[in-house]
């Protein structure tokens, strides 16, 4: 299979990286000047992307359907971001970081993407401290680091429970630099709506100017999808609301393999659903889980109650609470991998302990740690015998410092005070460890179409630990693609500019300007939400946390028909020349319809579980994920041809030299 | 409950607009407000009318895509919230609710409730950043110990969401406390003194081009600044914008 050749490079597995920058072609900076290239989506892949390749020199468009790239939904991050400093002197290293995120995907990511991940890490917090990023720091002025899940250091560099935030307001402020110079021009309220293709190559993408409705052409030597990932396939997510697959999956279309589309992490720690008019769904950060102890009563009369509003959680003593992570996991207890955790909890709710009205919640309890920072405060302040009032006050003093923000939401949400009674949470779908294949240098197998971030594949293997994403969206857009791109720019420094007056760019505007009509002339019967919710509830039914072959198979066969009935049904009011967000919303559900079918199908390609992917026929006799190394030690990469369920699986089987594959296990 | 609402229909930057009324019933304590106008919005779909245009993105306050005036405050009632986290227990059965979009000469009207708010984008280009290159070989990150106190200080900066509820809020329409807390941000931190002097002159002039207003210290701001970004930023820049021009 050529056209899966992942160009890792030879040699030891730690020089890999620096072998391979010594090695690839360069531009010099009088021809970059003459080298266009495209950068769809500004998160902190894209924004630090088009930041660097511009300081390099390459001309570069930036496009994001926000109304300022600082919005993109990487600001809505709330843990932190990993990397192998060692400033806490705790054992870690490059290779540790390397280890810890191949066990947490559950081997099912590439070792040398991951090792350079890991390498690249600490540059990440050298270059943003440089651009004035906010991180936490201790009383001596260095800076602070905590905990996240699947790990026994402490790596996660933090700004509170603003980190992506603050992380992408340092890359929103490289762009604006080069913005202001010249070097980047910035559409924003911009969507790209197709692909264009030169001689097999990507030069260029259909843009819709979604205030005047403006259909575009922008023409580049390469084109970066940098747009983030599809959770809102589900309809419910943490996602934003205007989070997409469509820049990714026409290029799917195009030509671009999609790789492991049913790798999903559905996050333990969210605001649970609370009715039918939810809209999206909120996270509370994992590094809530440093401190606060996950239970559920031990009795499933004490469950009932509580249910009935008889009990309250605050009143039932220590010993008629399971604190079941702990139970099942001593070694990693409430700090176990996300997948784990989340499985877990539908665990308990589904034996019948869940917590609140619809029975789909756990505790997740701060009591403790308010009493044990409390103590340990009033000792610093000198005090000898305080009551417990005033350790309760001095505990929920030194929480509110840490986690303050998180609280306050949750409370404005929930309207309960979480100091008080324990918070309520529940999984939700947070991540996709799936999406674009690429190679070693990002390249997706589109020739010069690149993918970084979440919208590709390759670092987080079946599962995603927490504060990695942040840690792999600024990798590749400062330190890693900004260099592979070159290598393949080298061949084009005579190309000259790109036109759009071509028949290819003819070609996909009319193609484009026919599926905006056909979408608003079917003047049907229901909303575009009405279908979204109607797939959500099937992906989450049959494609969530727990999947098994029957479902999955109905799962395609309901997503098909679903489709069918959506282009003959959907009602979309408005005209395409105008501001129109429902006709945005259109375009984007119509695309998670035909990548639903794929997950669908993906998921029942792989009969194993690993990670996020948990099968119900493949588990051992604990109820954990049943790997199946022999035959399934591969990324599976999708062709599209013609329709999603005739995709066609290409595999590419992944070795590991540097780590021996285990069963992962965290207890 | 039961709601009467006005909002501020227009259909583009070049026509007029108009307040328009709508009923809406069944509406439940926990939806949050931007639930509301999706139930609204549903509705109109229904009956073959065109939905009311608003931002939003996130949805849980960060973003600040968001932006609406509600009741005549900007995000509404509730304080420290974005409009997408104001939740309808902040209402009554009955209530009659006028939503506007920010109103500001800078932030010209896209369509609805929708303002264009790319002002604050140049503003930020001319000069809200450290000019340092991505060059993987920076000091190392704790070879420069900051004094938590200022590192604090400057990230409580930093936390503005850039939704423009500030300059909705004032009578002036001015846009101090945002550029503020960006020039305070760098101004409070070692890696941001080198280009102090030309960061503030840059951003303030271009605040001025932009058209927003003149602060005149009602405090407004800050009252319904939904991160609670504070006046001493203010502050702090007039003191920064001074010595600049001193040295100037």
């Amino acid at each position: 299979m050529g056209v899966l050749d992942s160009k890792i490079p030879s040699g030891p597995l730690a020089d890999k990286w620096t072998n391979h920058k010594n090695k690839i072609d360069l531009v010099n900076p009088a021809n970059k000047r003459n080298i266009d290239i495209i950068v769809v989506g500004t998160g902190l892949a894209g924004g630090s992307a088009a930041a660097t390749l511009a300081e390099l020199g390459y001309n570069v468009k930036t496009f994001c359907y926000q109304d300022s790239p600082r919005r993109a939904h990487s600001i809505a991050a709330q843990g932190g971001v990993n990397a192998a400093k060692n400033y806490q002197g705790d054992g870690d290293s490059v290779y540790r970081l390397f280890y810890d995120t191949v066990k947490g995907g559950d081997y099912r990511s590439r070792e040398a993407n991951v090792h350079r991940l890991a390498e690249v890490s600490t540059n990440i917090i050298d270059q943003c401290v440089a651009q004035g990023v906010p991180f936490a720091r201790e009383y001596g002025g260095l800076l602070d680091n905590r905990s996240f899940g699947g790990v026994l250091v402490s790596r996660t560099f933090y700004a509170k429970g603003q980190t992506g935030q603050q992380l992408l307001l340092g890359a929103y402020a490289a762009m604006n630099r080069q913005i202001q110079r010249g070097k980047i021009k910035s559409y924003t309220r911009h969507e790209m709506l197709d692909m264009v293709l030169v001689n097999g190559k990507a030069r260029g993408i259909i843009a819709r100017n979604l205030v005047t409705g403006e259909i575009e052409r922008h023409s580049g030597h390469a084109v970066v999808l940098a747009t983030g990932g599809y959770g809102n396939l589900f309809f419910l997510s943490t996602y934003c609301m205007g989070a997409n697959v469509m820049a990714a999956w026409k290029a799917h279309k195009r030509g671009a393999f999609f790789a492991n589309p049913c790798f999903t992490q559905i996050h333990p720690t969210c605001i649970p659903v609370s009715g039918d008019h939810q809209s999206k769904l909120t996270l509370m950060s994992e590094s809530l889980r440093n401190d606060g102890r996950i239970w559920v009563p031990k009795n499933i009369e004490d469950a009932q109650s509580i249910r009935e509003g008889k009990l309250k959680p605050t009143e039932l003593k220590e010993e008629d609470r399971d604190y079941y992570l702990e139970r099942r996991y001593p070694a990693f207890g409430n700090l176990v991998p996300r997948d784990v955790a989340s499985r877990a909890a539908k665990e308990r709710c589904d034996a019948g302990y869940g917590v609140n009205k619809t029975g789909e919640a756990v505790y997740l309890d701060f009591a403790a740690a308010i009493m044990r920072y409390g103590r340990e405060k009033a000792l610093t302040s000198g005090m000898k015998n305080p009551d417990d009032a005033t350790v309760r006050q001095l505990g929920e003093e030194v929480v509110e410092a840490k986690y303050g923000n998180l609280f306050q939401m949750y409370e404005k949400i929930v309207d309960q005070n979480p100091y008080k009674t324990p918070m309520m949470i529940y999984p939700a779908v947070h991540y996709t460890m799936g999406g674009l294949w690429v190679d070693y240098n990002l390249m997706t197998s589109i020739p010069g179409c690149y993918a970084a971030g979440e919208a590709n594949f390759s670092d987080h293997g079946a599962n995603r630990l927490g504060a990695s994403a942040l840690m792999q969206g600024l990798a590749d857009g400062y330190f890693v693609l900004p260099y592979t791109i070159g290598d393949y720019l080298s061949d084009d420094i005579r190309t000259g500019p790109i036109s759009t007056e071509t028949e290819e760019f003819d070609a996909a505007e009319k193609h484009v300007r026919e599926r905006i009509e056909k979408l608003l002339s079917a003047k049907g019967e229901h909303s575009v939400d009405y279908y979204h919710k109607k797939l959500g509830k099937i992906m989450w039914n049959k494609c969530g946390m727990a999947r098994n072959e029957k479902e999955l198979k109905e799962a395609m066969k309901e997503i098909a028909e679903l489709r069918k009935d959506f282009w003959e049904n959907v009602k979309v009011p408005g005209s395409a020349d105008a501001k129109n967000q429902e006709l945005e919303k259109a375009g984007r559900v119509a695309d998670f319809l035909e990548l639903g079918e794929l997950f669908a199908m993906d998921a029942l390609d792989r009969n194993e579980s690993c990670g996020g992917h948990f099968r119900d026929e493949y588990q051992t006799p604990e109820g954990e994920a049943l790997r199946d190394d022999k035959n399934y030690t591969y990324v599976a990469a999708w062709e599209y041809k013609g329709e999603p369920s005739k995709a066609k699986l290409h595999k590419e089987n992944l070795v590991y030299e540097n780590i021996e594959v285990k069963t992962r296990s965290y207890k | 409950m039961k709601l009467y609402l006005k909002i501020w229909r227009q259909k583009n930057a070049e026509s007029k607009g108009s307040m328009v009324e709508y009923t809406l019933d069944g509406i439940e304590n926990d939806m949050s407000f931007l639930e509301m106008l999706d139930v609204l919005n549903e509705g109109l779909i229904n009956k073959g009318e065109e939905p009311v245009e608003f931002d939003h993105d996130c949805r849980e306050g960060i973003c600040g895509t968001c932006s609406l005036m509600i009741n005549g405050r900007p995000h509404g009632p509730d304080s420290r919230v974005s409009a997408c986290q104001l939740h309808m227990r902040s209402f009554k059965d009955g209530d009659s609710i006028v939503i506007e979009p920010w109103r500001a000469k800078a932030f010209p009207i896209v369509k609805d409730l929708i303002v264009d708010r790319s002002a604050f984008d140049r503003i930020q280009q001319a000069g809200g950043y450290i000019s340092v290159n991505t060059s993987g070989r920076p000091v190392d990150a704790n070879a420069i110990p900051i004094e938590k106190e200022l590192a604090d200080a400057s990230f409580a900066a930093a936390t503005c969401i850039g939704c423009g509820a500030c300059v909705a809020a004032c009578k002036n329409a001015s846009a101090m406390l945002f550029t503020s807390a960006k020039v305070s941000q760098f101004a409070l931190l070692p890696q941001g003194q080198v280009e102090a002097s030309e960061r503030v002159l840059n951003m303030v002039r271009q605040m001025d081009l932009e058209g927003f207003g003149n602060c005149t210290n009602t405090g407004a701001c800050e009252v319904e600044c939904p991160k609670g970004i504070s006046l001493e930023n203010i502050a702090r820049m007039n003191r920064e914008y001074l010595s600049a021009s001193v040295k100037g």
